[in-house]
């Protein structure tokens, strides 16, 4: 009976307990400065993993029998804009991409540009933020030689990607999709702007005609529909100032986990 | 001495023993506090796509084996489970669930997730941090088990512990919730060594190591977790399992902490002292 009596107790005291402290978690949750604690375990995660990929490993490639039947799409499928419906009836025959900010030389490269400059094919696997993943196969022009042919400006440090696509509905511009990453993944081997996907021109679901691929961090980072390419010495000027769509809806910008 | 006084001096006593060092205590609550929140913002991440797969791929195309959604009944919706081919009606906790006054589709309901609401980049940034929490004091505690000599004292079974008679006789007393007293009381009993064991040295690793294969970036620094387990989404599954063992775990866990003396548990992992009565000869005691 004793027992009976304080176990009851012992597990009403601990419900009590455990609702208060679910309320108290929500607060918490959006409390700034514990966020700003939490947050630091995103420079922790970064810093460790470049130390381990000090020696610049590749992402893992697979093979054609890996393919996912079904790669599936995500993010904007179809901008909605006048300037890319126009675009997509010329077969992008009209699309250009600008690369320019901190660059020696600031270049519009056309589709038939990149498609001549030298390529590189991967089987990659494609990581969602969410959980799931999907296999493909990307041709495209690695980023780090078209950073070369514009030449990077003394002080350049991030590439920011400008996309076509419009993911969030706003007055001020603040729904557009950009991201950026650093000189380290721009020049890995595996970063490329990829127009192609499982042996056919990129689709347009999947960011046509140009995409960003950065193996080594999660899907968010993979820009579609590029249209720019801007290298600056820090993102503080950008819609959230935070270096990307997603993190300036809360999302790490070092994706690598 | 003789066997008669011997038996005429022995009288039960109640002493305290000093059984968890400050090291063990310290680390067992912090790992308390990191778990707790690395379970309820891991559901809360799991949310985010309730399906679970197996291999280097899956995602909604593709074939899932565990499934946790919620399906239109009607002008209502109702959850609904899967495991491989068996679907299970759990509306009301799993798949479809109550906020606000209203059956919302969620995969783990509200009140288990941190936050409460649908939050992915706020369940992220919980996880991590409480993750590398989780790490920072696992090390902690594996270095202090070896230099100071934890493990091979307190959590390694004796061989006396491991023959089959020693093992029968302690699953048909833990089966009859009687627990060992007296001077046996002073160590664990193996079937509980044995299950620390499994925690310590496969359960938790497992969860590090298999959410570790699901960062893209950790894959290209060691590729061969992928070969270990199956790939990117298997680890997923892997992580997901071993994390209801360790629920399971710890459920098992309080429940024999209540019925084996909650208080002089808790108080031997709080202040460290742990009570037993011992049948104690005057003679020998100084």
């Amino acid at each position: 009976m004793k027992f009976e009596l304080s176990r009851r107790r012992f597990l009403i005291g601990s419900s009590v307990a455990a609702t208060g402290l679910l309320t108290g978690c929500d607060a918490l949750v959006e409390n700034a400065s514990v966020n700003d604690i939490l947050q630091k375990a995103e420079a922790l995660t970064m810093g460790s993993q470049r130390l381990l990929q000090a020696h610049e490993p590749l992402a893992r490639e697979f093979t054609e029998a890996d393919l996912s039947p079904i790669f599936k799409a995500n993010g904007t499928q179809m901008p909605d804009s006048e300037e890319y419906a126009r675009l997509m009836e010329g077969n992008f025959a009209d699309w250009r991409l600008v690369v320019n900010g901190m660059v020696r030389t600031p270049l519009s490269l056309s589709l038939a540009d990149l498609k001549a400059m030298p390529s590189r094919t991967q089987i990659t696997r494609h990581d969602c933020v969410e959980g799931w993943s999907a296999i493909g196969k990307w041709t495209g022009v690695p980023l780090g030689l078209v950073l070369q042919k514009a030449g990077l400006a003394p002080g350049a440090r991030y590439a920011v990607f400008y996309c076509a696509d419009e993911y969030e509905k706003s007055l001020d511009g603040s729904g557009q999709y950009y991201e950026s990453v650093d000189l380290i993944d721009a020049f890995h081997p595996q970063t490329i702007l990829s127009y192609s996907m499982n042996g056919k021109d990129l689709e347009v679901a999947h960011g046509a005609p140009l995409r960003l691929r950065v193996e080594r961090q999660l899907g968010y980072k993979h820009a579609k529909y590029l249209m720019r390419i801007e290298l600056v010495d820090n993102f503080r000027g950008l819609w959230g100032g935070k270096g990307g769509f997603w993190e300036d809806r809360g999302y790490e910008w070092y994706a690598g986990i | 001495m003789t066997s008669v006084t011997d038996h005429e001096t022995a009288q039960p006593r109640k002493i305290l023993f000093y059984r968890h060092s400050i090291a063990v205590r310290l680390t067992h609550w912090l790992n308390v506090l990191c778990l707790s929140f690395l379970l309820m913002s891991g559901l809360q991440i799991f949310n985010a796509h309730p399906d679970l797969y197996w291999g280097q791929y899956g995602a909604d195309a593709d074939h899932s084996f565990i499934s946790i959604g919620a399906v239109s009944d009607g002008d209502t919706i109702k959850g609904i489970t899967r495991v491989g081919s068996i679907s299970i009606p759990t509306t009301g906790v799993l798949g479809a669930s109550t906020v606000e006054g209203e059956l919302t589709p969620r995969a783990f309901p509200s009140w288990i997730t941190i936050p409460g609401y649908q939050d992915l980049a706020s369940g992220r940034r919980w996880h991590f941090f409480f993750a590398w929490f989780f790490v920072i004091n696992g090390f902690v505690y594996l270095l202090y088990g070896l230099i100071a000599g934890h493990f091979r004292r307190d959590i390694v079974p004796t061989k006396d512990q491991l023959t089959p008679q020693h093992l029968a006789h302690e699953i048909g007393e833990h089966a009859r919730l009687r627990f060992p007293k007296g001077e046996e009381a002073r160590r664990y009993n193996s079937l509980q060594k044995l299950t620390y064991m499994a925690v310590i040295f496969i359960l938790l690793p497992l969860m590090v190591l298999t959410g570790l294969t699901m960062s893209p970036g950790f894959d290209s620094i060691f590729p061969w977790l992928l070969n270990v387990f199956g790939g990117r989404q298997s680890a997923r599954t892997i992580h997901f399992i071993t994390a209801s063992l360790l629920v399971a775990f710890v459920i098992v866990h309080l429940v024999m902490v209540l019925v084996s003396g909650v208080w002089n548990n808790l108080r031997s992992m709080i202040t460290g002292y742990y009570g037993l009565t011992v049948e104690t000869d005057k003679e020998t005691v100084k």
